[in-house]
């Protein structure tokens, strides 16, 4: 038997119950243990909903000590219990909320609620397969996100409360018991948590990239794959090469912390305790663990929904995208340049400053990528019959956070003005927009857009509308105004600038920054309102490709069951961009090549 | 296989179009991938050994630290002969790792069953040799936080050569019972005929990219850890 038949026999034979997908199925194997990927990727969005309620939340909690530090509000004393004490929140309460939303917000939304619920939700349906390679695998990935998820959260209700020294976790804070409230067994939890998070990316990251290169229908050649796959298959390789040195960085962490090794410590005195005997160790060395994954993680977060952008815009453009090879190059040149620009969150470490000029460089060619991913989102959308769907608006206005906050990047890739604008509210601003705002217009245009795919109803569009610009207006009016703070050197992660005279100008700023945080968080509660209840009473979907777009997963029922086709896979003729090709609106992916079409992709 | 004939068989049918580009079963292709992420795990360990060790002014001299040989008389000066003997076994095993996937090419299922009992029986004899050498260091006083061991130029050595040594040592040797416990997995199915049935043996061969990629990291291991 030849390797080639044994793949694809195997291949027929292990797949073949999807095809028919009236088997009985409970309820705990169809909405809790299901191993079919678009139950798997509402478990992912619907987990990291609830995560970003609780990160936004603790935002809010937070903004409001930044805004009014002075005031009392005996409310908080009744959620918060000792965290708050006479109505305003302990500096160490303080400390924890910032790092919980931080830690929660980059990876338990942004990254297993990204990358998550689109990866799963789109590869199997936009490659034409009946699942995943590994549906086991999948289960197990979001059940040890799941399992993850719990002891994050119960990290906050131990009594010396959750970690506190900063979502990057740096030694000695994270690696000395006793070095603040924080540090001792809510850190614990949080590296618990963490290692089991990055078990359940690696056995996600697999299973995305075997079933991208493995499973894809008949035609559908690398080249025609749609942005949003390469995106995620990009995403998914980041993962998988960058996880694992942060798990080896969280192993020798719980050495430290434990076993009285000293991989990061040296010669440290704790008040009260005295000179400890760790020595030899090395704190850089933890940060170079770090951003070894922290500067990927970036990427890990951007690029899905880089790549559903690209898909929403074509769609809505009705245009073929721009430049469909120099998307996919860029993409690959961010993944490849985002292993390689690590030391920039560094520079005021004492790293050589040859070495620092080096990572400049690398840092601002990632700036060449970006602007042509840009440029061609702008040329995409140029003279486009452009519809304002809500999923559509999101796109343009990641588009716009992106360029917003990509420009500021280029100011702290500069070691030299990084030495001034290192560690201030310039930073805060600049990584909100680009990664964080940014990536969640990504994922709001991915659940707006896929919504009906999702559920078989449409979301309502009025209160998308307000979502949209009440959010957009809000990220601008939170994160634009703290590039004047951090530029006049106010620093972050501060508990309270009013005793400084230098910061007390900004006292009315931060009132009012706190104000609009708190609405925009209003905002998105529109947002969440209009989910679950567009999920059971939304308008219904009466066609199978609402969006007329060219993709596969619209060729599906508009309820697809487990195996997504109910008959054969669709085979596929064309790349997914044949927008008003030859006075054709659209031309869906398995539409055969006609005989007198003319030559393009 | 063609993809034209594939599309006219009715079980591979809705499958067929899609071509790996390595051509290579799904499996193998996540199995490659698991070890790149591995592998960069023990990069990781490795280069951080590295960078403790270059800013730390001295170094024990492995050749004093390991020393002793089981049942050797005590105060026996043989200077890395066990770990070579370690060593020896373990690239061993990959040898008879190979001839039990080559047997399962040819559908041989006695010799895929005689290669892995001879792999298991490789792991487990290195796993037992990790236990003697650790036990033997821990009565020396060596262990996570405690370095009796003093540097080659007669200096007080730091604790991270220990911490290093048993945190690295014992990552590896914790991949080796893995591959261990997938190794008798293997046997089982074997035994069981369950790859009789499914026609082929790539089972086998996975676990064997496995087992030589930890091989692979002991190389390294060892170089760095007894050599250098």
């Amino acid at each position: 038997m030849s390797h080639e038949e044994v793949l694809h026999g195997h291949e027929g034979h292990g797949h073949d119950d999807h095809g028919h997908h009236e088997h009985h199925e409970t309820f705990l194997s169809k909405y809790v243990f299901s191993m079919d990927h678009k139950m798997i990727a509402k478990q992912f969005l619907i987990t990291g909903m609830v995560w970003a309620v609780l990160g936004g939340l603790m935002s809010v909690l937070f903004r409001l000590q930044l805004g009014y530090p002075d005031a009392s509000f005996p409310w908080l004393e009744s959620i918060l219990g000792k965290w708050a004490k006479g109505g305003q929140i302990t500096p160490e309460a303080y400390y924890a909320l910032v790092t919980t939303h931080g830690t929660v917000l980059v990876f338990f939304v942004l990254t297993a609620g990204l990358s998550g619920t689109f990866a799963n939700f789109l590869i199997p349906l936009q490659i034409g397969a009946r699942d995943m390679a590994s549906p086991f695998m999948n289960m197990l990935s979001y059940w040890f996100f799941f399992t993850a998820s719990i002891i994050m959260l119960s990290s906050m209700f131990v009594e010396t409360g959750p970690f506190s020294g900063g979502w990057t976790a740096y030694p000695p804070l994270s690696a000395l018991g006793d070095a603040s409230p924080g540090s001792k067994s809510g850190m614990d939890l949080w590296i618990i948590a963490m290692a089991l998070f990055i078990v359940s990316s690696l056995l996600g990251g697999l299973n995305y990239i075997a079933t991208i290169l493995n499973m894809r229908t008949k035609g559908m050649s690398m080249t025609r794959l749609p942005l949003t796959i390469w995106a995620l298959f990009f995403t998914a390789v980041l993962g998988v090469l960058s996880f694992p040195v942060l798990l080896s960085g969280m192993i020798l962490l719980i050495f430290d912390r434990n076993f009285h090794t000293s991989f990061y410590l040296s010669d440290i005195f704790v008040n009260g305790v005295g000179a400890l005997s760790n020595e030899g160790g090395s704190a850089i060395l933890y940060q170079h663990l770090f951003w070894f994954l922290g500067h990927p993680e970036v990427y890990i977060i951007l690029l899905p929904a880089m790549g559903m952008v690209s898909e929403i815009m074509s769609v809505n453009s009705r245009k073929p995208i721009f430049g469909y090879m120099a998307m996919l190059g860029s993409l690959f040149a961010i993944a490849v340049l985002a292993f390689l620009v690590w030391a920039h969150h560094m520079f005021v470490t004492g790293l050589n400053p040859f070495l620092g000029s080096i990572f400049v460089l690398l840092t601002l060619l990632i700036a060449v990528p970006s602007a042509i991913k840009v440029f061609n989102w702008l040329t995409t959308l140029w003279r486009g019959n452009i519809r304002f769907t809500p999923g559509m608006l999101f796109a343009i206005g990641f588009v716009s956070l992106f360029i917003s906050g990509g420009l500021t990047g280029i100011w702290l890739g500069n070691a030299a003005l990084d030495i001034h604008l290192h560690d201030t509210y310039f930073v805060i601003a600049h990584f909100h927009i680009v990664m964080g705002v940014a990536s969640m217009f990504g994922m709001f245009a991915g659940v707006y857009h896929w919504f009906p795919k999702m559920y078989g109803r449409y979301m309502n569009n009025s209160l998308a509308y307000i979502h949209f610009w009440v959010t957009l207006a809000g990220a601008y009016l939170i994160f634009w105004p703290m590039h004047y703070e951090g530029l006049a050197g106010m620093p972050r992660r501060y508990f309270d600038f009013s005793i400084w005279e230098s910061f007390k100008m900004f006292a009315d700023l931060n009132r009012f920054i706190s104000t609009v945080a708190m609405i925009v968080f209003a905002a998105q509660l529109l947002f969440l309102m209009n989910f679950f209840y567009s999920i059971f009473k939304g308008r219904k979907v009466i066609t199978m490709n609402p969006w007329e777009a060219n993709t596969l997963e619209w060729t599906t029922p508009i309820r697809p069951g487990h195996g997504n086709w109910p008959g054969e896979i669709p085979e596929v003729h064309r790349w997914p961009y044949d927008y008003g090709k030859d006075g054709q609106d659209f031309i869906p992916q398995d539409v055969p090549v006609g005989a007198n079409e003319s030559h393009g992709h | 296989m063609s993809n034209v004939t594939t599309a006219s068989s009715t079980e591979a049918k809705w499958w067929g179009g899609g071509k790996s580009p390595f051509n290579v079963e799904y499996g193998k292709v996540m199995m490659w991938y698991f070890l790149m992420s591995d592998a960069f795990t023990f990069g990781a360990f490795l280069i951080s050994y590295g960078t403790v060790r270059f800013s730390t002014n001295g170094w024990p001299d492995p050749n004093e630290v390991f020393r002793s040989f089981p049942f050797a008389p005590e105060g026996v000066h043989a200077p890395l002969v066990f770990v070579s003997v370690m060593t020896f076994i373990l690239i061993v095993s990959s040898v008879t790792m190979v001839l039990a996937v080559h047997a399962g090419k040819n559908m041989d299922k006695n010799g895929v069953v005689r290669n892995m009992i001879w792999t298991i029986i490789g792991g487990i004899a290195f796993l037992s040799c990790q236990a003697w050498e650790w036990n033997h260091l821990f009565h020396e006083g060596a262990w996570w936080g405690q370095n009796p061991f003093i540097n080659a130029d007669g200096t007080a050595s730091s604790t991270n050569f220990t911490n290093f040594f048993f945190t690295i040592t014992g990552f590896h040797g914790f991949h080796v019972f893995s591959g261990v416990v997938i190794n008798i997995i293997m046997l089982i199915m074997t035994l069981t005929d369950k790859f009789e049935q499914r026609g082929h043996y790539l089972m086998i061969e996975k676990a064997g990219l496995y087992w030589h990629f930890v091989d692979l990291v002991w190389v390294f291991v060892f170089t760095c850890f007894y050599l250098l």
